[in-house]
């Protein structure tokens, strides 16, 4: 009989934290592989910033609102919306990917791993974030030479806000991973999200601007997650809190996780009632 | 697994499915497509519950004590799951991650189960490079990787070469005299099961016959293990028809 070198997994903290970290290991490094992805990821927000927000400066003024202490450019004001764009389609992108990757069976690899499923879940979440993280940073390091230049602390202070924010849209792209049935369908859901949720926000106007034109989109504005999202970090990248941004976007983060956690739940969740699994056997 | 069954809303796609796969032995699950193989695989790697009976791995339920019964299992699942951007080693370490092994400890033994499949002096190409043949291998070395006792194969070599199913097979039934491990081969081809295999015969989502390939040919009165397959799941045959 020949002699095996074998490694039997871990359950205990070291095998959890190795888990997690080949979790998010595999995250970054596929990103990285896929370098039209970083590309297509960074275009994006430039060419709002380079084009629509050079557009919009001469029509749409911003007067002195907090967290900015003076007149600010609509290049400056516009930032942290594309910075919550960004989370907002990786959150969607990753989504995708899950969807992908349920359809073609690389998901059954995640799910059959002997951690905790929720463990997993959360795991592949934070995995999203980093990479959201490595395009946030790359973008406002371009937008630097901008003119877009808050704090250096700010750098520091947006990051708990990115990460929070992450979360959120990544859990909610998880829940809606778990509803969609085929990949053909993602592209729909997507136009009821993605663009809704970001229009209707404070991401590209602010919120009593949206308000003298119309009370009803105001109100949609507020009670939109994203909105909340948006402005956490907005305040953050100027180090500064706003506290009800945060309490939303954490009460959000809880909802939208546990949503996601009882529809991957093999007992409870969507996935036991909805079909069976790909394949013919 | 003791009187499982499932439905998928009206559809009853187990029913009160009872089968054992001891340790050290080639058991084949053999059905025709649609036969419920599939949904048995995902109920035993939890992809979801079954709606009644037991999965036991090595004493083990799946349901009560999943953490315990998923570490002593390897799959190989019938859709291709290995990732095509990653290298041969980066896509096994991951896997060795999953199961709680740390990145330079997965090291060696994802070298050596890829040696085991005739793959190591490709373990930094990308996987997207590999024939189908060749990524089956990889997929049965990184289920090894944990040192399972227990493999299960959902149509392993669906979409193979001649070479390829033959060698995939050989493996295999290798690693069931090499290492002890139960093996439960999941196809609905007749010419992979062995004259002296154990066979599970799985039709419409019932055991039709549990047992070794001589007593299935004197149960289904048939000269061979084609016309045994015929008879048990004529029924089918005859819908198809």
């Amino acid at each position: 009989m020949t002699a095996y070198v074998t490694a039997r997994g871990r359950l205990d903290a070291s095998g959890y934290l190795a888990c997690f970290s080949g979790i998010v290991w595999r995250e970054v490094l596929r990103f990285l592989h896929q370098r039209e992805r970083f590309l297509a990821a960074l275009v994006r927000p430039l060419v709002w910033l380079f084009i629509f927000a050079v557009g919009f400066r001469q029509v749409l003024g911003v007067s002195i609102i907090p967290p900015y202490q003076t007149y600010v450019l609509y290049e400056v004001f516009v930032t942290p919306g594309l910075v919550g764009m960004i989370l907002l389609f990786n959150a969607m992108q990753s989504s995708l990917s899950m969807v992908y990757d349920r359809e073609t069976g690389a998901m059954r690899t995640l799910l059959v791993s002997p951690f905790p499923r929720s463990f997993l879940l959360v795991s592949k979440l934070l995995g999203g974030v980093a990479v959201a993280l490595l395009q946030v940073y790359a973008f406002l390091g371009i937008a630097y030479f901008w003119e877009i230049e808050p704090p250096l602390i700010g750098y520091v202070t947006v990051l708990p806000a990115l990460v929070l924010a992450g979360l959120m849209l990544g859990a909610l792209a998880l829940f809606m991973s778990s509803v969609i049935k085929q990949l053909e369908n993602f592209a729909g859901v997507m136009n009821f999200v993605i663009f809704p949720m970001f229009f209707a926000s404070s991401a590209l106007y602010p919120l009593w601007r949206i308000k003298e034109s119309s009370p009803l989109l105001y109100e949609i504005c507020r009670i939109n997650p994203f909105t909340h999202a948006v402005e956490l970090i907005r305040f953050a990248l100027y180090g500064q809190l706003e506290p009800t941004a945060l309490a939303i976007v954490l009460g959000c983060t809880v909802l939208f996780l546990a949503a996601a956690i009882y529809a991957y739940n093999p007992s409870k969740g969507l996935m036991s009632w909805r079909g069976g699994p790909a394949g013919g056997g | 697994m003791r009187g499982v069954s499932h439905r998928f809303g009206p559809i009853l796609a187990l029913d009160d499915v009872t089968l054992a796969v001891p340790r050290g032995t080639f058991v084949v699950l053999l059905g025709p497509n649609g036969a419920g193989k599939s949904t048995l695989f995902a109920l035993a790697t939890r992809l979801y519950d079954s709606v009644s009976g037991e999965i036991r791995i090595l004493g083990h339920d799946v349901r009560r004590n999943p953490t315990a019964a998923l570490q002593q299992l390897g799959v190989v699942f019938q859709s291709r799951s290995l990732d095509g951007y990653l290298s041969l080693l980066q896509n096994l370490t991951y896997h060795a991650a999953l199961q709680g092994i740390g990145r330079r400890a997965s090291r060696a033994p994802a070298m050596q189960a890829l040696a085991k499949v005739g793959l190591a002096e490709r373990a930094d190409d990308k996987v997207r490079e590999l024939s189908g043949g060749q990524a089956r291998r990889v997929e049965i070395a990184r289920a090894l990787l944990h040192d399972p006792a227990c493999l299960l194969l959902d149509e392993a070599t669906v979409g193979l070469d001649i070479a390829s199913r033959e060698s995939t097979l050989a493996i295999v039934r290798g690693l069931v005299k090499e290492r002890g491990v139960g093996v439960l081969w999941a196809t609905h081809l007749v010419d992979e099961v062995a004259s002296d295999d154990h066979v599970v015969l799985l039709h419409k989502g019932r055991v039709r016959f549990s047992g070794l390939v001589p007593d299935l040919l004197r149960v289904a009165q048939a000269g061979n293990l084609r016309g045994a397959f015929m008879r048990v799941t004529e029924d089918t045959h005859a819908e198809a028809a």
